[in-house]
């Protein structure tokens, strides 16, 4: 398990399995998230990663097991208590998921207007600082149509950081960007976990990604249906002796570790 | 002059400080979180104003208990007005995530006409606009109709490039899953008919007209209209939300990049389903109509039901039949036309196919109606 030091328990998964029906996609997923971590959640594609992060964000019913979120069980717990822990939750989802009715502004304004009792002005402004902090300032009036993949992906990532969120959740926030946009997307990860202190659970299968911002891990194997292995991915790729771990961090041996062990680890 | 001069507002979450002259130290304390009762970002405004110069602006957050976004809010709106008036801000004393996030928030500067200025235009201009957008709409229907039938030619001539299965499908969608739909409609139109004539009727005496009345009206117009009206709401909205899903995921791009024209793979396996199943439901109808009408005679008028029959036989004609079955190959044409047209023009958006799903409906049923006069009227002349 990965040190943590005497970090705050966040979030804490026991003996999940999760299925479709009969049809069991992986079994016995125990890790915990530690608050202000940046969690990945990585694994080859079909694995059931974003089916974890549905279970994660409370949209699938795990078929046994449990979600704590700071000690309260999600599934066991009341609606109330639920709709309250999913206040306190931001998702990014994979392409933006905006409401293509509403403009950018309209669109981070929503829950804002929906949870608090702030002046149409303050959520304005509450709005363009979110739109600024995703470097879009001045789009507020736009439709999702009218602007590009990687800027819906960041206006996705001005909603779902609406509420000022406990948690943030990212489905593939690096699928369909440049190296560049996906680098700064990044960066722009860690000064949010610095600056709020925020909890990210990050899905990805990017292996620049994963190893710049990545702290904690969990690792999804699908013929193995179950996790095979967690903790910091630097450390993993360092020590992790499981050949698929291993193949899948260094790109199937393709890079040689010492090339990517030089960045810090 | 070192006297410092303090003043309380709003719960002491915000009070002000001069240690020097044209200078200004702003305390924040307390809970700075949405839902908090927050000072107004007015009465910062109104220190820097107040003093004679104010020349240097900094914080004291030492009583900081938590913040949120508000409080970015609130900085930005000091730090911007500062900017306005020469007054530097100095971000030093805040909290280190709070720098942070406004570094953030400074660091991308906002893209040269970006911003949109809202256009007032004049009510000449907008009538211009509709005159315009409708005529570009009326283009781009003819050039629709023109390519279908492009494509019509292409089929007859084998050319034409869709799956059989695609046509399979499309009639068994608009052909035999919309019976229920249709029988019970045609049924109920087929009574009404009957209820409404039989009052007007058993005044002279007349009942065994209702035979006449009903056999004609359904067979002649109503069956058509019926189930051009019902299949404009079925399958039209479904054409068009179909198409439209596939324009807004780009599938329709995929199709022409590999060469495959959507009119021909998409439209035409749909006009075709509609514009053969049509005339079939119609006729299905039109018994369905009579078979409503005939309920009525029998059980309410106390008709004899040999008579109803053999009333009903005399009464139509075959021309009867035919029109009415001319018209509702008319109207599959029409409702497949409108919502292929409409799905094809969606734009990339959720609501757009909403949009195209409404219009295609619309559209469809006033076509319905515009074109049953039309043949009406020439029928009519024509005297068939």
């Amino acid at each position: 398990m990965p040190t943590n030091g005497n970090k705050k328990p966040h979030i804490v998964v026991e003996d999940l399995t999760m299925a479709f029906g009969d049809f069991i996609l992986q079994r016995d997923l125990n890790f915990t998230i530690y608050t202000g971590d940046v969690f990945i959640i990585m694994g080859g594609s079909g694995c059931g990663k974003t089916t974890l992060l549905k279970h994660l964000i409370g949209l699938n019913n795990p078929a046994k097991g449990a979600i704590l979120f700071n000690d309260v069980d999600y599934w066991r717990a009341e609606q109330q208590q639920r709709d309250e822990i999913t206040r306190g939750f931001g998702v990014l989802y994979q392409s933006g998921a905006l409401w293509s009715s509403m403009t950018l502004a309209e669109n981070i304004a929503l829950p804002l207007e929906e949870y608090t009792d702030l002046s149409p002005q303050d959520i304005g402004e509450i709005a363009s600082l979110k739109l600024a902090l995703v470097g879009l300032k001045g789009f507020e009036d736009y439709y999702p149509a009218q602007i590009s993949g990687g800027m819906m992906k960041r206006a996705g990532l001005a909603r779902a950081m609406a509420m000022d969120p406990e948690i943030l959740f990212f489905d593939e926030p690096s699928a369909g960007l440049d190296p560049i946009s996906s680098r700064l997307l990044d960066d722009l990860i860690l000064q949010l976990r610095d600056s709020l202190g925020t909890t990210i659970v990050v899905v990805t299968h990017e292996l620049a990604s994963i190893f710049t911002i990545g702290n904690n891990s969990v690792f999804l194997d699908a013929t193995a249906k179950t996790m095979i292995a967690s903790g910091d991915p630097k450390l993993l790729l360092k020590e992790c002796t499981n050949p698929i771990v291993h193949s899948f961090l260094t790109r199937g041996g393709e890079f040689p570790e010492k090339n990517l062990t030089v960045d810090g680890c | 002059m070192g006297s410092s001069l303090k003043m309380q507002v709003n719960e002491s979450m915000l009070s002000f400080v001069r240690p020097d002259v044209g200078k200004l130290q702003i305390v924040l304390r307390g809970n700075w979180r949405t839902g908090e009762e927050l000072p107004p970002v007015a009465d910062v405004f109104r220190q820097i104003e107040q003093a004679p110069v104010t020349k240097n602006v900094a914080f004291e957050c030492s009583g900081l208990v938590g913040w949120s976004s508000v409080l970015i809010t609130f900085l930005i709106n000091t730090i911007d007005y500062g900017q306005q008036r020469d007054v530097s801000v100095d971000r030093g004393g805040l909290p280190q995530g709070v720098q942070g996030l406004l570094n953030l928030a400074y660091a991308v500067p906002e893209r040269a006409g970006a911003r949109r200025e809202k256009v007032r235009t004049s009510v000449l201009e907008q009538i211009g606009q509709e005159v315009y957008a409708f005529w570009q709409g009326t283009q781009e229907v003819f050039a629709f109709i023109g390519e279908a039938t492009v494509a019509f030619g292409k089929l007859l001539r084998g050319q034409a490039r869709f799956r059989r299965r695609d046509l399979f499908v499309a009639m068994q969608e608009c052909g035999i899953q919309a019976l229920p739909i249709v029988s019970l409609i045609s049924l109920l139109v087929g009574l009404i008919l009957a209820f409404v004539g039989a009052i007007q009727l058993s005044m002279f005496g007349a009942q065994i007209y209702i035979a006449n009345l009903v056999g004609i009206g359904v067979f002649r117009e109503m069956g058509a209209i019926m189930t051009g009206v019902i299949m404009a709401g079925r399958t039209g909205a479904a054409f068009a939300a179909q198409l439209g899903t596939m324009q807004t995921n780009e599938e329709i791009d995929a199709l022409k990049t590999m060469g495959i024209p959507p009119m021909e793979f998409l439209v035409l396996p749909r006009m075709i389903a509609l514009a053969v199943m049509m005339p079939l439901l119609c006729l299905y109808a039109d018994f369905m109509g009579v078979l409503g009408g005939l309920i009525v005679g029998v059980t309410v008028l106390d008709l004899n039901f040999m008579a109803y029959y053999n009333q009903t036989t005399d009464a139509i004609r075959l021309n009867d039949m035919w029109v009415g079955l001319f018209m509702s190959g008319v109207f599959g044409i029409l409702v497949a036309v409108t919502g292929c047209l409409r799905g094809l023009q969606c734009e990339r958006s959720a609501s757009a196919v909403g949009e195209a799903t409404t219009s295609a409906v619309v559209t469809g049923i006033v076509s319905i109606v515009i074109a049953t006069a039309i043949i009406t009227v020439l029928c009519n002349v024509l005297g068939i």
